[in-house]
């Protein structure tokens, strides 16, 4: 059991981890709640509710709504250490993510064999059962918390593609990448053996039910031009998706992982609006992993987060069963907590914003449009013929038919060439003889079984009372081969972090001590940078890295992030916390009024029109104060102070109610300074309370100009009525 | 493409036989031709087998990662990967009578190579 108010124990997690079972194999997808009202709003394409979530930052001005998308919600998370990525999906589920891939390691593409224990990563985690059961464990805990199933999800690659797939079987991994085409064109694995293994991968996770995604995303990272692989695109698709089929996948648990391939400043959804159109239309009955552009990421994280949205545009305009997310700061660092969250509740808001976008408008199917997809189609077509007419898949393979830089029938000469008896595992595949068996399930291809008296369709382990598919117990657990790398040697490290009250700031890893700086500096990009490290060394900053820079004039300015770490904690038991607003109860409040009648005026002072935060104050109709019977004089904008002092005077009001939203030149305060010093002048401060609010007003800054309360950004009429019934008895008592 | 790697893109006169195809024509002859490339492919799976495959296969039987790439790599020593590394396996246990976790691991420390060898009728 986990609560929302303490942190995961890790201890706990990992305690009995060898018998621990998982509650369920396969996918499951959001449930869908087509015509649900939430807040007064009909949503066309939302699921069902989380039980537990943090909404978007608006949800406060909607009754704190958080409508999910019909979408299943992925996020990438891949730190290196899995006990602090465990960390990191608990945050993510609560903003939505319902789709946790865990990214391997370097290299573990090229590692012959299951990796055990829980070594660490470079740029993702060593996929190990230990991690995988852990945080398959945690996720269950996370899961009930937020109220939604989360698929786990990894990859079945490399050239250990069929022990991973067994494994996710057994440890109720739900979904997973799988396409041989990825081990051959960016993992130079031999091409035989990726599509030998392969076949048995995906019948084990058929079996297993889970959901596969497959690899030709990475050619939009890897083209010179992402847009001009799109031709060869339908064919990667094609190739992966129909050897699925005949490997024994359903084609709903087949899902193709594609990207919008190009990004502003380039006509975005001119070159990828068709591309989308032209893929659904293809590979209709297949499922659709939306994936967001990365090709052309740089440190900003804004301008990532627009390609982003443009590309929700299209999954909205299309159809999208999964949308993934690549977190804004990926261009920049390995990603980061709260981009994992940025991402995630980009994702909602864009989804949610967009709710009913078929409803309000359609694809056109004349013009532009529909001339551009048939186009796609067609030069795929024609890349395909060429493809068979050269000998095949291998053979085209060979000869750099794919990732050429040229917009297909055109050629560049470029593209990637591999060895059909070449790279890594290169001859180790072999033949299988008339009498091969296997006494298992889920085993593609030819198994002798006639020879031990079976029939074809009979499971072949029950010759050896069950494999680990029908009896768990039969699974070999592994914990910890190496001795100097595991997690409790690292947990070992942050000890002190962990159930105590010290503290540090983090972005990935517990008590990594790395802060992000946020600078303008009036002066061109090369001085600023050095400014910038300057300025970290004197904030004792050690390893400062300039992490962004973008030149808001060549010489009046440049925007600078860094970060760097801190060494020094912080302990929470020395920390003393400011008092908790104490409020009176409606109850309360109405009965003191109903025995103290209580009158106020009230305007926005300045030259300052904002009257909206003032009026939900004091509207009824906005729960404000009226609704507990106080009466209000409402002078509207731009009142001058004289008369607002003025005006409680002539009605004999209790208390002055001052709106001040423009801040700058700290106006807002002087504004408090000046009422408070004219109703003393005026001889009646000692009969009314002044009350100042506004988004920038910090309560204890106002008081020091005298008036008796400051009210910040949030506040509520209950918050405001609470104190002018406090204060009003303590006038009294005086 | 082999000869000359560099084309202009002539789409306009290649796409000169699919002009007259509907988009459902259009369509199912994409898939004929998937079709086409894939089919040689699921047969190469279908009739071979990978040091992978056999390690999967023996994960299933109940040995660890650590036994089954030795189980693997000396059924391959002992050219006996055409049955199947389960499959040696399993005949031991049947000759010896054994369960198969026993015959796995008596292989492992290279006992009963030369039964399973000879059942087979297989020379080293």
């Amino acid at each position: 059991m986990i609560t929302p108010d303490k942190p995961l124990s890790l201890e706990s997690i990992l305690k009995d981890l060898d018998k621990y079972q998982p509650r369920r194999r396969g996918w499951t997808w959001r449930i869908p709640l087509p015509g649900q009202i939430l807040h007064g709003y009909g949503y066309s394409d939302t699921s069902e509710p989380l039980k537990r979530s943090v909404p978007l930052p608006a949800a406060k001005y909607f009754d704190n709504i958080d409508p999910q998308p019909l979408q299943v919600i992925t996020t990438e998370i891949a730190s290196g250490r899995f006990e602090d990525d465990i960390r990191r999906m608990r945050m993510a589920a609560w903003h939505g993510a319902d789709h946790i891939m865990v990214i391997r390691t370097a290299g573990q593409s090229h590692y012959d064999g299951l990796i055990e224990g829980t070594p660490q990563g470079v740029g993702g985690v060593p996929i190990s059962r230990k991690q995988i059961r852990a945080q398959r464990k945690a996720l269950d805990l996370i899961e009930d918390e937020v109220g939604r199933p989360i698929n786990f999800h990894s990859y079945v690659s490399g050239v250990a593609g069929p022990d991973i797939a067994v494994m996710f079987a057994e440890e109720g991994v739900n979904g997973a990448h799988q396409d041989p085409q990825y081990n051959v064109l960016y993992r130079n694995i031999n091409m035989i053996r990726s599509f030998v293994d392969a076949a048995e991968s995906k019948k084990i996770m058929a079996w297993a039910d889970i959901l596969q995604i497959d690899g030709a995303h990475n050619a939009n990272a890897t083209a010179m031009e992402a847009w001009k692989v799109m031709p060869e695109l339908f064919v990667q698709h094609a190739i992966n998706a129909l050897f699925s089929v005949k490997s024994g996948m359903k084609k709903t648990n087949i899902a193709l992982s594609t990207v919008p391939p190009t990004a502003p400043p380039a006509p975005d959804l001119k070159v990828n609006l068709p591309y989308a159109v032209a893929l659904r239309d293809f590979f209709a009955g297949y499922r659709f992993r939306a994936q967001m552009n990365t090709k052309y990421m740089e440190s900003s994280t804004r301008e990532a987060t627009v390609t982003h949205v443009l590309n929700m545009m299209i999954s909205k305009l299309t159809s999208a069963d999964i949308q993934s997310t690549i977190t804004p700061d990926e261009g920049r660092n390995i990603p980061w907590h709260m981009y994992n969250v940025e991402a995630c509740d980009t994702a909602k808001q864009a989804l949610v914003g967009m709710d009913g976008l078929k409803e309000l408008v359609e694809i056109k199917s004349t013009g532009l449009l529909p001339q551009k997809v048939r186009e796609l189609k067609e030069r795929a077509v024609l890349f395909f013929e060429e493809l068979i007419e050269s000998g095949g898949y291998f053979a085209a393979v060979e000869k750099g038919f794919f990732i050429d830089s040229g917009i297909y029938p055109e050629r560049n000469g470029d593209g990637i060439k591999r060895e059909s008896h070449g790279g890594v595992a290169k001859d180790t595949v072999y033949e299988r003889d008339p009498d091969y068996f296997a006494p298992v399930p889920a085993h593609f291809g030819f198994n002798n079984v006639v020879q031990y008296q079976l029939e074809e369709t009979d499971n072949p382990a029950i010759l050896i009372g069950g494999s680990t598919f029908e009896d768990r117990n039969k699974i070999q657990y592994i914990d910890e081969p190496d001795e100097n790398d595991n997690v409790h040697l690292r947990m070992e490290e942050t000890a002190k972090y962990r159930d105590s009250s010290l503290i540090k700031p983090e972005v990935q890893w517990l008590a990594d001590g790395i802060v992000v700086v946020d600078l303008t500096l009036p002066t061109s990009v090369r001085y600023a940078e050095a400014a910038a490290l300057e300025i970290a060394m004197k904030m004792n900053l050690s390893e400062p890295e300039i992490i962004h820079k973008e030149i808001l004039h060549p010489s009046e300015g440049t925007r600078i992030q860094l970060k760097g770490k801190l060494d020094f904690d912080i302990d929470l038991s020395q920390l003393t916390l400011p008092e908790e607003p104490d409020i009176l109860s409606d109850q309360e409040i109405r009965d003191y009024v109903a025995m103290h009648p209580l009158t106020i005026v009230a305007g926005t002072v300045g030259e300052d029109e904002h009257s909206v935060g003032l009026r939900e104050i004091i509207d009824i109709k906005h729960g404000g104060i009226e609704k507990y019977g106080i009466k209000c004089h409402y002078l509207g904008t731009s009142v001058p102070i004289t008369k607002l002092v003025d005006a409680a005077i002539e009605t004999n009001a209790d208390a002055i109610l001052m709106s001040t939203i423009i801040s700058h030149d700290e106006i807002h305060y002087k504004n408090m300074k000046k009422t408070h010093e004219y109703a003393v002048e005026k001889g009646i401060r000692d009969k009314l309370i002044i009350i100042a609010g506004g988004t920038q007003v910090i309560p204890e800054t106002a008081q020091k100009q005298g008036v008796d309360a400051g009210f910040g950004r949030g506040t509520k009429g209950h918050h405001v009525a609470s104190f002018l019934v406090k204060r009003h008895k303590e006038m009294k008592l005086l | 493409m082999n000869e000359n790697p560099i084309r202009k893109d002539d789409f306009e006169t290649r796409r000169q036989h699919l002009s007259g195809m509907t988009d459902a024509e259009l369509k199912e002859y994409f898939w004929s031709l998937a079709e086409k490339t894939v089919t040689p492919l699921i047969d190469l799976a279908r009739t071979h087998t990978t040091p992978a495959i056999e390690r999967s296969v023996l994960l299933r039987m109940g040995f660890s990662s650590l036994e089954a790439k030795v189980i693997v790599d000396k059924t391959i020593r002992h050219n006996l990967i055409g049955k199947g590394a389960g499959h040696v396996v399993y005949r031991l246990s049947t000759i010896r009578n054994i369960s198969t976790r026993a015959a796995g691991l008596a292989l492992i420390e290279d006992k009963g190579w030369d039964e399973v060898l000879k059942s087979f009728e297989v020379r080293k």
